[in-house]
């Protein structure tokens, strides 16, 4: 069994030091499509990191059967099946949501970082690990998205989880929403910033100059 | 890797097995799950009519309040006369919009008269007449859709009992930009609807009129800024669902005592 420290660095690492979008920047599409308000934001934080946690177990479950000449297929096998699982579930008990996020759960199973932590990860190492290291990158993405989701949701609505905190002008209030905030776009801003910041406190993530 | 992965033998068997195992999960869930998700699919939509209604409160329960005070009927919109069922369905469980494009329950529509761009049209429109406590008509809801500028806009129009008058109009359903024509569901616009009026002074044309200089405050609806074709699409949708084509003679079929709520 693997050791403490071993075990902290796979679920915890992903967060700050190796995260799957500020540092190998994989994932960006939902982290653009979904972060416009908080609720939807957390629900795919969490869709995402019960996809990536159990894909990583089923493939490092089997890890030592699959062929190699159909790995790929295999790990898109059990990753559609599992985000079609979550589709499932969401549609039965959160409908609202399931609705909002409509192609963006399907789209769970293009995401990279699901596909990417299964060939790189699951694929030598054994269940736990990967499990907690699917746990891992799921806290990682979650970290930007829902950064990304405050300030879009905060500043471009004027509201958290649907509750106005800031009152609109549109309503009588004093504070005129930033309309590009609403948009996919303005993600990218966002992340940028955050890598940005990321890698000022963190100076050995800067890349080398050409 | 070992090497007695690579056989075919090998790889067929784990494609198999993995496929039957991912097979079951897959069908399962969706099997186990489907009467959640179409109840949730049911009150959805119920909500949305009393949404439209201007029934739903916080906290209201949406399936009592439907079920005391809603009475959900079908009619044929060419025949005018009130159908019990439609292709074996109920009222309850009739969808207009996902008969629209079938053949003998759909008509399809030609370019020049399909203004509010939708392709095809039910044949038995599904209505909701809401009654207060003496069983009189309080509201009628109806269902419309257009073409926005990305896509079909779903709505649920609610009139008053002269059939003319709009109590709340409730976009569900649209892919307009978030911001832009999205604001179709903001519910500062949504009320601005209220108190306007569908026709002109001979009950038959289609006055309502979606623009951005609001001279006749009986029928000129604010347009949403920026969004000038989702205004339009909004616009031709009621133009062409309160024509002669759609609910027109029906309406006034209604108005006049004949078609009843009996």
């Amino acid at each position: 069994m693997a050791s403490k420290k071993e075990i902290k660095e796979v679920l915890f690492g992903p967060i700050f030091a190796n995260n799957p979008i500020a540092l190998q920047i994989l994932g960006i599409c939902s982290a653009l499509a979904v972060t416009s308000k908080m609720e939807n934001t957390l629900v795919m934080c969490i869709a995402l990191t019960f996809v990536t946690a159990f894909s990583n177990f089923f493939i490092s479950l089997i890890r030592n059967h699959i062929p190699s000449s159909v790995r790929i297929i295999v790990q898109m096998t059990i990753i559609a099946s599992l985000v079609i699982v979550v589709d499932q579930i969401l549609r039965a008990y959160a409908y609202s949501i399931a609705k909002e996020l409509s192609v963006f759960v399907g789209l769970i199973i293009t995401n990279c970082i699901v596909m990417g932590r299964a060939e790189a990860y699951a694929m030598k190492s054994p269940p736990g690990l990967s499990f907690l290291d699917g746990i891992g990158n799921g806290l990682g993405y979650s970290v930007v998205l829902l950064t990304v989701g405050f300030i879009r949701e905060l500043f471009g609505s004027g509201s958290l989880f649907g509750y106005q905190i800031l009152s609109l002008v549109s309503e009588g209030g004093w504070y005129q929403p930033v309309g590009l905030l609403v948009l996919p776009p303005s993600a990218f801003f966002i992340i940028g910033g955050f890598i940005w910041v990321l890698r000022t406190f963190r100076k050995e993530q800067v890349e080398p100059k050409d | 890797m070992s090497n007695k992965n690579e056989t075919l033998g090998k790889t067929l068997f784990v494609v198999v097995a993995l496929c039957l195992v991912c097979a079951i999960i897959v069908a399962g869930s969706a099997v186990g799950l489907k009467p959640l998700q179409q109840k949730n699919a049911a009150l959805d939509m119920q909500r949305n009519v009393l949404d439209a209604a201007g029934l739903l409160q916080p906290g209201t329960d949406v399936i009592a309040l439907f079920e005391e005070r809603v009475d959900t009927r079908l009619v044929d919109l060419n025949t005018l006369t009130y159908v019990d069922s439609v292709d074996g369905k109920n009222a309850t469980d009739y969808n207009p919009i996902s008969v629209a494009k079938k053949p003998g329950l759909g008509t399809k529509l030609d370019k020049a008269e399909d203004t509010a761009g939708i392709g095809s049209r039910e044949n038995v429109a599904k209505l909701y007449f809401i009654n207060d406590s003496n069983g009189e008509l309080e509201t009628l809801v109806v269902f419309i859709r257009g073409y926005g500028l990305w896509g079909t806009m779903y709505g649920l129009l609610a009139l008053e009992p002269d059939l003319n008058t709009i109590k709340g109009v409730n976009f569900y359903e649209h892919m307009e930009t978030p911001g832009l024509g999205g604001e179709i569901q903001n519910p500062n616009w949504v009320a601005g609807w209220q108190g306007k009026q569908l026709y002109g002074d001979d009950m038959s044309t289609v006055q309502i009129d979606v623009t951005k200089n609001v001279a006749d405050p009986a029928h000129d609806v604010d347009a949403l800024s920026g969004a000038t074709l989702t205004s339009n699409g909004v616009e031709n949708t009621f133009q062409y669902w309160f024509s002669d084509k759609a609910y027109g003679p029906l309406l006034e079929k209604i108005r006049q005592g004949e078609l009843n709520n009996g």
